[in-house]
């Protein structure tokens, strides 16, 4: 059976307009070309470093990254673009939400069940984690972990076997 | 093909006496061109449907001639929008291969007539009949953005507000909207967001909120300001490629954009 959409303006979604408030598509528009411009350099800048100067992308290994993250340097410059980045794309992201799926005008079960919550929900979940994530990966990481199995550890560090 | 055309087309003449007059008076330079209308009878069609005409036309011919030479020779049930048939009015948007595109301003010629030309409704507007839709979301958008001059403060010297031709300049091209809804029907946000603004409403807002003898461009730009407003816009040029009086619109939503972001136009 073909599924149909509701036409646009039916009683499904009246046009509501919202009064004057605090409003952040502004600050979520300028945020998109802020980042963009600053990720265009940074992204240049990542791949320029990872795959061609030295030895070019067949110096990136293991070793490489974690040569990389011992230097607070690369720590921060890591962070600046995971963080802007995947905030840029979250954000296009809830825009594509927005514009493809109608919000829901009932309070309570109707609207936490409403493709619309469920979908925004789904991506401020998976944001937050991945930034968290990231972030501790990038602060605590550690080539050679004590106590961890000779055998599983990278040949540079003194305890492999 | 037009066997279907026939038998759905109930006023039609059988084609073969249609085929006979038409090439004994064919004016010179005629041509036929098939024109494939999506057809709506909220009456009698559950869903839309393609039915397809052939109609004689001329070289200095348009879309909305011909049709007219469908409605008034074939088959009297179309129903489209036309009031002035000279690209003022704008009555007659719709959708033509394609393109969002005033009937009365698109030559046939201009279209490939060897292929059959596609017209069908504007898109993202409530289908009424035919060619039809309704245009109230558009016009209720438009009332939205207050496009009239507000100026409660009495002018200098107590007679006339003068404008300087710099100042007029300013807001020249959006003053060439005829609310055709080509623009705000061919945006794709528009089609999908059942809330947003839409283009020319933005294109009505700019004219006065860059007129320097209105008072309330603060008030416009709050209004755009709007989770609905401006920032919905993608910047898909959809709405400039479709203004039959070519307005710039793109470049007009992104001035409001800029006034909002300055706090003043």
């Amino acid at each position: 059976m073909a599924v149909t959409l509701n036409e646009p303006r039916t009683k499904d979604s009246p046009v509501v307009r919202r009064g004057a408030g605090k409003n952040w598509e502004k600050w979520g528009w300028v945020y998109m070309r802020a980042s963009g411009l600053v990720l265009v350099v940074m992204i240049f800048g990542h791949l320029y470093v990872n795959l061609y100067a030295g030895d070019g992308v067949s110096a990136l290994d293991f070793a490489f990254v974690a040569g990389k993250w011992a230097s607070p340097f690369w720590q921060w410059y890591d962070l600046v673009l995971l963080w802007l980045s995947l905030i840029h794309g979250a954000n296009g992201m809830r825009t594509l939400i927005n514009d493809y799926s109608i919000s829901p005008i009932g309070t309570g079960l109707k609207k936490l069940l409403s493709p619309h919550f469920i979908m925004k929900s789904a991506l401020l979940g998976a944001t937050v984690v991945l930034l968290i994530l990231g972030t501790l990966v990038i602060f605590t990481f550690d080539p050679c972990p004590v106590s961890s199995n000779p055998e599983l550890l990278p040949s540079f560090c003194p305890a492999a076997s | 093909m037009s066997t279907v055309t026939i038998e759905a087309a109930q006023t039609r003449i059988p084609e073969r006496t249609t085929e006979t007059t038409a090439v004994e008076d064919a004016p010179p330079g005629s041509f036929v061109v098939t024109l494939i209308i999506r057809r709506y009878i909220p009456e009698t069609d559950d869903e839309p449907r393609w039915q397809d005409f052939d109609v004689r036309v001329l070289p200095t011919d348009r879309i909305l001639d011909a049709l007219h030479k469908i409605k008034w020779e074939q088959d009297g049930s179309l129903t489209f929008r036309r009031s002035c048939a000279h690209g003022i009015c704008g009555s007659d948007a719709m959708r033509i291969n394609g393109r969002n595109r005033l009937a009365c301003k698109t030559l046939i010629k201009d279209l490939d007539p060897s292929k059959p030309i596609y017209v069908e409704a504007l898109k993202g507007l409530p289908l009424e009949k035919d060619l039809v839709v309704d245009m109230e979301p558009f016009f209720e958008a438009y009332r939205q953005v207050q496009p009239f001059l507000i100026a409660n403060s009495t002018p200098p010297g107590g007679r006339e507000r003068t404008q300087s031709p710099v100042a007029r300049e300013r807001f020249d091209d959006t003053t060439k909207c005829i609310l055709c809804a080509a623009c705000t029907s061919s945006c794709p946000v528009f089609w999908t967001d059942g809330q947003y603004f839409g283009p020319a409403a933005i294109v009505n807002a700019h004219r006065f909120i860059f007129d320097d003898r209105d008072e309330s461009a603060q008030v416009r730009l709050d209004i755009l300001n709007d989770k609905e407003g401006v920032w919905r816009c993608r910047t898909t040029f959809n709405c400039s490629e479709a203004c039959p009086r070519g307005i710039e619109i793109t470049k007009a939503i992104k001035e409001v954009k800029q006034a909002i972001l300055v706090g003043k136009p």
